[in-house]
């Protein structure tokens, strides 16, 4: 089972930070709601491991608490 | 015109058990001539156990209703000598295409594996699909098989002993009782049987209505099945249209939760909705108008000891995927050969318990696929509409994202894996056909390899040695030697041998794999068999001593 990657990995974290925020410049809440899923469902599908995709869903929900705290 | 759902087919006629003193004794009784219980009684018939339906109307069925007929029980109505009529008068179509707004987003070719006699999908009003089923119930009556069908007999009263069941059953001339050895109720979703007994059925409510107008009209369209999410004739809900023989289209709205439905149906509101969709010049009529609800759940338990639950009765599901009519045809496919053994006496009773072990599986499956379907057809809250529409946008462009839209995923078989019956495996052979799957068709020198499996146990054989009938415990076992060698059977290796070089395989009445080996042994068979018939706790070392 692959392992999913949670040490940082972006080969430039503030140009990627920078371009997430620039494509949802002007959207309205729902076109920028729409615009995450597709991103979302663009990523997933080139995961594509079901078992790295639920290790993402866990560790998402788990990051819901502060650092340190009941996960 | 006099619709054939209007003309009663089995009217009412007195039966000498109505005269009788003492309640008359049947081995069978089904409770509901639809089509589960119509396939029951026929495949009854046919193991020459005598059965009587009752049923409390006297026609098929009110409207087209279940419209979609898959590949499995097709086959399972070859079994029942009347596939043919079906086929011949059904629609195939293998095309969809995918609407989401007012653009398409895509469309799929269901491309059937070859090498099947059957296609993968028919489309058929239920009310053809029940009279052929009624036709053959006639012939095998002039046969002379032991099957009654009797139009308006209500069952309203059931007593469930240990040894068997009394009915009371009310007809036009009042009321009479009959003793059954065990019964069948396949009197559907609504079943009046499980009332009786009291019995459960949870599970989820789905809080919307759907309108379904089957109309006549000269065909523009294609016979494809097209499937519109958020159309601008349906705005925020979603729309299908698939044909049906005799120019018949079914059109499928969905209308939302809080809507009136007496209104709703009527005529002056059902044709503007109609006009929208097909155009205002469209010409047609209409032929059944119905809105329907639906839930997904199961009964707990369908053996309840000497009454047993089949189709509907026993689950439902929503109508994506078509999952409903043809599961319950699997249900009485794998009930059938079961009671047969039990009634002569060849199998325990508790052989019947793997009925329940097998189809809550299937329903759990059906149930599963089905609600995915409805969650994805009608999102029930703003982040799933969210993604929903997401999928839709995103399969418009690139095809990663079309297999996750979700408009009904289309019947298949289940697969029994981890049922008690089930015998040795081999690794190397396919795992497509490993114990519990169900038989897949193939050309074989002789026309079609499922129409020589079935009935009975059967012993295929592919380029191996074996007996060409052997009798064990009283069970006869007959069997079919082919060969890869053949050169006319290519799907036949694919589908049976895979990396071996021979096969032996013990195949079950309802022509699903019970055990495969690559060599036959007589030993190994016997064991096969006794596990396939729930005597797998038995010694095998006992055997002499029991026969």
């Amino acid at each position: 089972m692959s392992e999913l990657q949670l040490k940082a990995n972006l080969s430039r974290p503030d140009d990627f930070y920078a371009a997430l925020l620039a494509a949802h410049e002007g959207l309205s809440k729902a076109e920028s709601d729409a615009l995450n899923a597709r991103l979302i469902l663009i990523l997933a599908n080139h995961i594509g491991d079901q078992s790295v995709l639920k290790q993402a869903l866990s560790a998402a929900l788990a990051a819901r608490h502060p650092a340190g705290g009941n996960t | 015109m006099t619709r054939i759902f209007e003309t009663p087919l089995y009217p009412y006629r007195r039966s000498a058990d109505q005269d009788s003193s003492e309640p008359a004794h049947h081995g069978v009784v089904v409770i509901g001539a639809g089509p589960i219980g119509l396939a029951a009684a026929i495949d009854l018939a046919l193991q020459d156990v005598p059965v009587v339906v009752l049923d409390e109307n006297d026609k098929v069925s009110w409207g087209s209703r279940a419209i979609c007929f898959a590949k499995r029980p097709l086959e399972i109505l070859d079994r029942l000598g009347c596939g043919d009529e079906m086929v011949e008068k059904g629609v195939v179509w293998n095309l969809g295409k995918v609407y989401f707004g007012d653009r398409k987003v895509y469309e799929f070719n269901l491309l059937p594996e070859e090498d099947h006699k059957r296609p993968a999908f028919i489309n058929l009003q239920q009310y053809y699909f029940e009279k052929f089923l009624v036709d053959r119930v006639l012939d095998l009556q002039a046969a002379g098989k032991p099957i009654e069908l009797r139009g308006r007999n209500t069952v309203t009263a059931l007593d469930a002993g240990e040894n068997g069941v009394r009915l009371t059953v009310d007809t036009p001339d009042g009321p009479y009782s009959i003793d059954a050895g065990w019964v069948i109720a396949c009197d559907g979703a609504g079943s009046p049987v499980r009332s009786m007994m009291g019995l459960d059925f949870v599970g989820r409510v789905f809080e919307d209505n759907f309108l379904i107008a089957d109309v006549r009209m000269e065909a523009r369209f294609p016979t494809e099945r097209w499937f519109w999410f958020d159309p601008p004739f349906n705005k925020g809900q979603s729309a299908l249209l698939h044909k049906q023989p005799d120019n018949v289209w079914r059109i499928d709205l969905q209308l939302g939760w809080d809507i009136d439905k007496e209104k709703e149906k009527r005529p002056e509101n059902v044709i503007p909705r109609l006009k929208a969709m097909l155009g205002d010049d469209a010409n047609f009529e209409l032929e059944w108008v119905s809105i329907y609800t639906f839930q997904c759940r199961r009964m707990e338990k369908f053996r309840h000891g000497r009454v047993i639950f089949a189709g509907d009765s026993a689950h439902q599901v929503s109508p994506f995927g078509a999952r409903g009519a043809n599961s319950g045809l699997q249900d009485t496919d794998n009930l059938v050969w079961k009671l047969k053994l039990v009634i002569d006496d060849k199998a325990p009773e508790s052989l019947l318990d793997s009925y329940d072990d097998e189809r809550i599986l299937a329903a759990d499956e059906n149930i599963l696929n089905s609600t995915r379907s409805t969650d994805f057809i009608t999102p029930k809250s703003e982040q799933s509409r969210v993604f929903r529409d997401a999928v839709l946008d995103l399969a418009g462009h690139f095809e990663f994202a079309r297999p996750i839209v979700n408009s009904g995923r289309l019947s298949v078989p289940a697969i029994y894996d981890g049922s008690p019956l089930n015998g040795p495996d081999v690794a190397v052979m396919p795992a497509r056909s490993r114990p519990g799957a169900p038989c897949a068709d193939a050309p074989i020198a002789d026309g079609w390899l499922l129409s020589h499996l079935g009935n009975g146990f059967r012993l295929l054989t592919i380029d191996a040695d074996a007996p060409d009938h052997i009798e064990i415990d009283g069970i006869g076992i007959d069997r079919l030697a082919l060969s890869a060698r053949d050169g006319r059977a290519p799907a036949l290796s694919e589908r049976y041998l895979g990396e071996a070089r021979s096969a032996v395989y013990l195949i079950r009445p309802d022509q699903h794999v019970a055990a495969r080996w690559t060599a036959y042994h007589e030993e190994n068979l016997r064991l096969a068999l006794r596990k396939a018939t729930g005597r797998a706790r038995q010694e095998p070392d006992q055997e002499d001593d029991e026969r």
